[in-house]
């Protein structure tokens, strides 16, 4: 028991560390977005209503997988939650696809002749935003069949917790982002 | 727990997941790398000393293609030279000094039976593997490897069309690099977590030796500085593959003008030395870790200053965050911006000169075995001082501005990087080769191997300054194409001759490495009379470290000579006398 709960905090410890780099990943990227901006040449252009939508998703999917963890801890089954969390990441990843589609539609392109920094560095950090998040749905679709095998206990749920404490990483990262490109 | 276990060939060798063996394969790939890394630096050496002349040994390693009738090709020099740098500052210097000693020492000074995750420390190192093929393959394709430098720098970096190592080559140096970050970010987090989990009892923060200290310190710089090269190397991914232009405008190649417009390569600049300086100390402070381990032990004084060591590793890691811009004076930044850089940059001269004064007041008056080790700490103190003071004058923009670009550059950056982190590494290898192999490397060996390494490298970098100074541009494939440069031309010689013996003798120390593997004289469990708890372990490798129970720590790793003890030294693990205070 101390054993594990040992190795619980190295494995939460790793994960932290793991998502401080992912900032910096993050941080690199937007901080060449200001810098490239102020250089001016620097195409304005309307946010695509299909990131709204995706905002709205991954804040509820946060918010039941909050609930899907609070039922684990008082012994209940979050399978329903996970799989709401997990459908809702879905729908998040399919309007991100949608949203580029309103980009390209706007004439704002990630490349080639009338391509502009400031799309470009839209589609390379939401692609790269959604690539982290594709590693969380796998994250989340291996914790929701341990789930439904019923191998979670109110004692020991730390894949849920692993799971829980990247996704709403992943949530607030996408709201950084989304307001970032909406007001910066 | 992980006990020792039966092992096949493969789980022993191969996919092992024990720290220590994974330490000798990222050493052994290290050292290969080094060799080839400095086998190309000799090689172009030849060409800066007589430019232009035929070289059997030119051809011999670079065919017909890239060196006909035994005349170097310029697009092969710009390839060597970036390849060189490139092996020298991640495969070496990085991966070859860290992935080698953090594997090695932690979980053993620590006292923990191996890493947090045995599982992601195989992975770093076959990430890490895999990097180094794609690198060793791009050597090989038909447009030679990269050629714009360790640096990347756009648009040379940025247009597959612009020389031949922007094609293929570069491809695959970004592919390498990529896996490289990826080797290192799994590295780096297992380090953090072992250290701040897995001490064992009484092994408090305050006790940890001084290069558990420096590598925990270098994984917190790996992990926030390495994905700013990431991001980096993605932009510029863009950029080549697919069109975009963050660091492309109004390019006209061939003759036809490129659709890209806006971009800017100063942006590169920004993020890459972002990554780059902190790099630096990446590369440096394991070696000052790793000599201030070695200079205690065989100096049989406790380590002068142990918090101040401490507080000046932090204060080099935080201060390198904010100096990158120094490496920028030229690009039309603005003076005000200027200052700022050289201030933070030279305000790093206060921590490190504290090292040097802690390292200086251990060895006074102490009675100094001088092992091969201890006389490559001491030359990394040497070369420390050195290549620091000429650092005073490259972090001033104001005298920057005029040496910018020029052999000085190099000059400096070898000495203070490349030759002490090479002396920190060699140190480390003489110094725990014992419990690595269980047998002693050649101590006769191993003092030639010293002194002629000492002579050499300051043979070859010392001279650069003048060089520099008399306005020599750095990355020129000729020397002879400017009479204003004829008068140079026998500094290059002189420089070129130390390049080969300097080169010659690494020969010398692969050869008693691995003889002594195999034939050197057995050693004993402690053969230094060290404190740390490594050498509490049985001479035999066992997967697991210690036998029995891990032994707790009860005092700090520095009590040598200490007034009232039995012997000059007092391991770790012995518990306070009655009425003994702790230092």
């Amino acid at each position: 028991m101390q054993l594990n709960l040992k190795k619980n905090k190295a494995s939460k410890q790793l994960l932290w560390i793991g998502i401080v780099s992912i900032v910096m990943f993050f941080g690199g990227l937007t901080s060449a977005y200001i810098v490239r901006k102020a250089e001016g040449g620097w195409l304005e252009f309307e946010m695509p209503i299909w990131f709204t939508i995706s905002t709205v998703a991954i804040v509820i999917s946060s918010t039941l997988l909050l609930f899907a963890a609070q039922n684990v801890k008082a012994g209940k089954s979050g399978t329903s939650l996970l799989i709401g969390t997990l459908f809702l990441g879905i729908l998040f990843s399919y309007s991100q696809i949608q949203g580029w589609g309103d980009l390209v539609a706007q004439g704002v392109y990630l490349t080639g002749v009338g391509s502009n920094a400031s799309g470009s560095f839209i589609y390379a950090i939401t692609l790269m935003h959604l690539l982290h998040l594709i590693g969380g749905l796998v994250a989340l679709t291996i914790t929701t069949i341990k789930s439904k095998q019923g191998k979670y206990t109110k004692d020991n749920y730390l894949g849920i917790q692993l799971s829980s404490i990247y996704w709403h990483f992943l949530g607030i990262l996408w709201l950084y982002l989304f307001l970032f490109f909406t007001y910066s | 727990m992980s006990e020792h276990h039966k092992e096949t060939f493969l789980t022993k060798y191969v996919f092992s997941l024990d720290h220590k063996m994974i330490a000798k394969q990222f050493l052994i790939t290290g050292m290969f790398m080094g060799v080839i890394g400095m086998l190309m630096s000799i090689l172009f050496r030849l060409q800066l000393s007589n430019p232009g002349e035929s070289f059997a040994v030119l051809e011999f390693f670079l065919g017909e293609k890239w060196a006909p009738g035994g005349i170097l090709d310029p697009n092969i020099y710009l390839a060597l030279v970036t390849m060189h740098g490139t092996i020298l500052v991640f495969w070496v210097l990085t991966a070859g000094l860290t992935g080698t000693f953090a594997n090695f020492l932690i979980p053993l000074q620590i006292g923990a039976r191996d890493m947090a995750s045995g599982f992601m420390n195989m992975l770093s190192y076959w990430f890490f593997f895999a990097a180094t093929i794609v690198l060793l393959y791009s050597l090989f394709v038909e447009s030679g490897p990269a050629a714009a430098g360790w640096t990347i720098y756009p648009p040379l970096s940025a247009l597959p069309q612009a020389i031949p190592g922007s094609g293929l080559g570069q491809d695959l140096w970004l592919i390498a690099i990529t896996l490289f970050v990826v080797s290192s970010l799994l590295g780096g987090l297992n380090y953090i977590v072992t250290i701040l989990n897995m001490r064992t009892k009484g092994m408090t923060m305050s006790r940890l030796p001084l290069t558990i200290w420096a590598l925990l310190i270098v994984a917190i710089l790996g992990v926030l500085s390495f994905p700013v090269l990431l991001s980096c190397a993605l932009l510029l991914i863009f950029d080549r593959s697919f069109g975009t232009s963050f660091y492309l405008s109004d390019i006209i190649i061939n003759g036809e003008a490129l659709h890209n417009t806006g971009g800017s390569p100063i942006l590169f600049e920004h993020l890459f030395w972002f990554l780059g300086h902190p790099e630096v100390y990446i590369i440096l402070l394991p070696a000052l870790g790793i000599v201030s381990e070695v200079i205690s032990v065989n100096s049989r004084k406790p380590i002068f200053g142990y918090k101040a060591m401490v507080g000046a590793l932090i204060v080099i890691a935080f201060l390198s965050f904010i100096v990158w811009g120094h490496h920028m004076f030229i690009t039309g930044m603005d003076p005000f911006l200027g200052s700022v850089f050289t201030f933070t940059t030279l305000l790093i001269a206060i921590p490190s000169a504290v090292k040097v004064f802690n390292y200086l007041a251990t060895l006074w008056r102490a009675n100094i075995r001088f092992t091969p080790a201890m006389l490559f700490a001491i030359g990394f103190v040497s070369t420390f001082i050195t290549g620091g003071l000429t650092g005073l004058i490259l972090g001033d923009s104001a005298l920057d501005i005029n040496v910018h670009d020029t052999y000085f550059v190099v000059g400096h950056f070898h000495i203070v990087m490349g030759v002490s982190a090479i002396y920190g590494m060699l140190a480390g290898v003489y110094h725990w080769f014992p419990k690595m192999y269980g047998r002693m490397m050649n101590k006769k060996l191993g003092y030639l191997h010293f002194w002629v390494t000492f002579i050499s490298a300051y043979g070859v970098f010392f001279p650069m300054h003048f060089l520099g100074l008399a306005g020599l541009p750095r990355r020129y494939y000729t020397n002879s194409a400017f009479p204003m440069f004829d008068g140079l031309s026998d500094i290059n010689e002189v420089i070129t001759f130390f390049a080969i013996i300097g080169g010659l003798v690494q020969l010398l120390f692969i050869f008693n490495f691995f003889y002594s593997i195999f034939k050197g004289t057995k050693a004993t469990e402690n053969p230094w009379g060290s404190n740390t708890l490594e050498w509490t372990t049985p001479v035999e490798r066992i997967h697991g470290n210690w036998p029995g129970e891990i032994p707790t720590v009860e005092r700090w790793a520095y009590d040598y000579s200490k007034p009232g003890a039995d012997q000059d030294f007092v391991p770790q693990n012995v518990p306070l006398k009655e009425g003994e205070s702790e230092h």
